[in-house]
């Protein structure tokens, strides 16, 4: 699964496409393994832009949920944004809006986040 | 083969309140509001078609007890949750006075699942046979612990039934009255064990108290094969997945939203979700229960998963 990022002042924006489920959430799990070293690094919060996403799993979830729990121990933390509609269903049959912060849209995940980040997103 | 639910409560033994009768009638009376009904039956007929199953009736509260009929003189039951008692009930009802064969299958020794047996009619009378079959060392330990004091008055040396303890091997398939039985090792403290039966065509598996380790690849291939083409899953979906594995991570326990995939992926036909959380509402379950029908609508792949929830005195026939 590709992981595209852009930073918006202390906000790390994460893409993740496609299907995340058993086959790909290994991959996913690496390589937002890096992105979160990334937010520790710059003490920025990372935002998974969901919007690219078709599906996910329970194993897809797990992945989530780690995420956000290594994130919490480093200071910073995971929040989500976009998700299409059937991603947004799964999440909520889940509970897992109650695991992550979900917002319809990437600008209020940020503005959830810092000022900054979202002042940094409204300058494009 | 028919399946019955005596029971089909997680972990402790519930009953509905006078708060919840008073909900459950405020809630039918303002469903029922402008309508006229000129005899019981128009309102019996009210409640059972045009009220939800959270409002007009009860998912039950006793503990796992699940008999399979296949339409032997033999009895064969899973667990013996408090559910055995009403389930030893049906039996001298249906024996009028002659004495039974009982094949008992434990998941695991665990209190919810031999709490019924001392009140299990059968195993008080002289003639009944009862077999016990299980793979846990401590089979017959926890039978005898449980009636011995200071828990129990009557300890079990006094039943009066023929009772037999059979120990099974995981993952080793065996005949029994003319049935296969195959048990298979399952994640929950002290070790529970799954069962697929299959006879005449017809495979069913009973999964309760199972955790899923979803990183665990081997084991989630394993229950898939457990699982696979059976026509009907009986499920521990105790809590929601994020309940599953945050908080109640290595409880023991699994979620409907596990039980959808793990049945889609196995080409199961029908999925029961089982074991339900005793502090869940009838209307949570009813919740899962829609949460559950709804995944399984959203990810359909070829075949569609019938999708239902478990209550005490629901009959699947098969």
């Amino acid at each position: 699964m590709a992981l595209e990022h852009r930073t918006y002042g202390t906000a790390r924006v994460v893409t993740p496409r496609g299907r995340l489920d058993h086959d790909t959430c290994d991959t996913f799990q690496a390589d937002l393994a890096i992105e979160l070293d990334a937010c520790a690094r710059d003490g920025a919060a990372l935002v998974l832009d969901m919007s690219k996403l078709e599906y996910v799993s329970s194993a897809g979830l797990r992945c989530l949920m780690i995420a956000a729990r290594q994130a919490s121990a480093r200071n910073s933390r995971v929040v989500a944004s976009a998700p299409q509609a059937v991603v947004a269903e799964i999440l909520q049959i889940s509970r897992f809006n109650l695991v992550l912060p979900v917002f319809a849209t990437t600008r209020e995940a940020l503005a959830s986040v810092s000022p900054d980040a979202l002042a940094a997103f409204d300058r494009g | 083969m028919r399946v019955r639910f005596w029971g089909t409560r997680g972990s402790l033994p519930v009953g509905l309140t006078v708060a919840d009768v008073r909900d459950k009638l405020a809630q039918a009376l303002v469903a029922a509001s402008g309508r006229r009904f000129d005899s019981y039956g128009e309102a019996y007929e009210f409640a059972r078609e045009q009220l939800p199953f959270s409002v007009s009736q009860t998912f039950g509260g006793h503990t796992s007890c699940v008999e399979l009929d296949f339409g032997r003189d033999e009895y064969f039951v899973c667990d013996m949750g408090s559910g055995a008692r009403a389930f030893g009930d049906h039996i001298a009802a249906r024996q009028g006075g002659k004495p039974a064969t009982i094949h008992i299958f434990m998941s695991h020794m665990h209190w919810d699942h031999i709490m019924g047996f001392p009140f299990f009619g059968p195993a008080y009378r002289r003639g009944t046979q009862i077999r016990i079959y299980g793979c846990h060392q401590v089979l017959e330990q926890a039978f005898r612990l449980q009636m011995s004091p200071p828990c129990f008055p009557v300890m079990f040396d006094q039943l009066a039934a023929d009772i037999e303890f059979v120990r099974l091997r995981s993952g080793s398939a065996y005949e029994v009255a003319g049935m296969r039985v195959t048990p298979q090792l399952q994640r929950h403290s002290g070790d529970s064990y799954g069962f697929r039966f299959e006879v005449a065509g017809r495979s069913l598996v009973y999964t309760t108290d199972s955790e899923h380790k979803l990183e665990d690849r081997a084991q989630t291939e394993a229950i898939i094969a457990f699982f696979r083409d059976a026509d009907l899953v009986i499920f521990d979906a105790m809590y929601s997945l994020a309940e599953a594995i945050s908080v109640k991570e290595d409880w023991g326990h699994s979620s409907n939203v596990v039980g959808v995939e793990l049945c889609q992926r196995a080409n199961v036909k029908h999925l029961v979700l089982f074991h339900h959380e005793p502090a869940n509402s009838d209307a949570a379950i009813e919740g899962a229960l829609r949460d559950a029908r709804r995944l399984e609508e959203l990810t359909r792949g070829s075949a569609p998963l019938r999708v239902s929830a478990a209550h005490d005195g629901l009959e699947i026939e098969l």
